[in-house]
């Protein structure tokens, strides 16, 4: 330990050089929220939910290192009412429909909406055409609620070295797509044992077959937090 | 002296393009309906069968936006509702109705009253008093000002409750922890 702090909604937070904001706050036992971040991969800065005003100017948390001295504000009305407004954006940006969603319960942008308090997408729908691919004989794509966060682009390009993902257009039209030359994903090699198929934030990725076999209302967030479960996380790894 | 017992708040509920399960979520507040009755009192709603919506304190609206009636009720309600709520998922987002956002509601139709298996020379219903659909479903806050949310497919008995009688005695409703859910 360098010995070098920061402090965070003023409480003291000790990191090493290089180390993020969100990374160090995590370690020392503190929650900043996060969908597009992972911790073996490199920061990402798409989802904007760790935003935290640090030194006074919004930064991402995942991809700015620590300093010295500075003043960070994350848990705070301000900070929070913003990270809300980013949620209910993603809601009416994709179709996220919960009580028909195989991901219900384990999904992390509804249970970042339910730490957030998020009553309502607010704004209006864009309800966009996502056609699904279950084309596959494990898997299960259903595009209508990918965040672009691009973690099966990554975990699939750089751990399983099959690149079966990528992001194409651009702003409103931006959606994921499967490197295949017909599309689809049976035409590709990927495999349910692929990491790729296992680091969905949301519902896009699905494995077919286990469906509701853990019951709505007994799932990863209905019983804890997102908050809390990721401290755990944290502190067991 | 004895005050004068406080005015009974009045509340309307209907449900829209919803599945009635809201309104039966409602009921799951079980022996709370007397506590409840003992304050508020009911004006249009399935529970008084009472038609047009009167001048009310609280509406609740359950369901989306799926045709021109929906509109029309809806406007009822925020003309005669000192606040109004909307009350479910299909109210908040427009839910299950609006997954047909993304099919072109003439292929809707076709499918159902021509297609489907086992009928013959189907036809699209005409008759002038059917209410038209919309091109879309809309959840209620695109349609009307909503004063508050409450979502869930259902949303529990035990959050509506909560949500009410925050309401009712004047407090900002709070749903967390585990009376919100989505789904």
């Amino acid at each position: 330990m360098s010995g070098k702090q920061f402090l965070l909604d003023g409480q003291p937070v000790s990191f090493e050089e290089g180390q993020s904001i969100l990374e160090a706050a995590r370690k020392a036992g503190h929650y900043i929220p996060s969908l597009c971040w992972h911790k073996d991969f490199p920061a990402h800065g798409s989802c904007k939910l760790c935003v935290v005003k640090a030194a006074g100017r919004h930064v991402s948390a995942c991809a700015t290192p620590a300093r010295e001295g500075w003043e960070v504000e994350s848990n705070t009305p301000e900070m929070n009412g913003e990270r809300r407004g980013l949620l209910q954006m993603l809601f009416v940006e994709g179709n996220h429909f919960c009580p028909s969603c195989e991901k219900s319960g384990n999904c992390e942008l509804q249970a970042l909406g339910y730490e957030y308090e998020m009553l309502t997408p607010r704004f209006r729908h864009f309800y966009p055409e996502r056609p699904v691919d279950a084309s596959h004989p494990d898997i299960l794509l259903d595009f209508n609620r990918c965040i672009f966060c691009e973690l099966c682009v990554r975990a699939s390009r750089d751990v399983d070295g099959k690149s079966v993902f990528a992001l194409t257009g651009r702003g409103i039209d931006k959606h994921l797509v499967v490197n295949a030359e017909s599309g689809r994903l049976a035409d590709t090699d990927f495999s349910k044992d692929d990491l790729a198929a296992h680091i969905c934030p949301v519902g896009v990725i699905l494995h077919k077959g286990p469906g509701f076999a853990v019951p709505i209302g007994e799932r990863s967030y209905d019983g804890a937090s997102i908050r809390e479960k990721k401290l755990r996380e944290e502190e067991a790894s | 002296m004895n005050a004068p017992s406080p005015r009974k708040l009045r509340v309307a509920t209907t449900s829209l393009a919803g599945c009635f399960g809201c309104h039966m979520s409602f009921l799951d507040i079980d022996e709370h309906l007397f506590e409840l009755v003992e304050l508020v009192e009911f004006d249009r709603s399935p529970l008084t069968d009472i038609k047009d919506v009167g001048p009310c304190d609280i509406g609740l609206i359950e369901g989306g936006v799926c045709n021109a009636e929906n509109v029309h009720v809806l406007r009822a309600f925020r003309r005669n509702c000192k606040t109004l709520i909307a009350l479910g998922a299909c109210a908040v987002n427009g839910g299950l109705p609006a997954q047909r956002n993304h099919l072109p509601l003439s292929e809707c139709m076709r499918e159902v009253y021509q297609f489907r298996p086992g009928i013959a020379n189907g036809q699209i219903p005409n008759d002038p008093e059917l209410p038209l659909p919309l091109d879309k479903v809309r959840p209620v806050h695109e349609v009307v000002r909503v004063d508050y949310f409450l979502p869930g497919c259902p949303p529990s008995g035990p959050a509506i409750w909560k949500f009410l009688t925050d309401l009712i005695s004047g407090r900002t409703p709070r749903l967390s922890g585990g009376l919100l859910h989505y789904d």
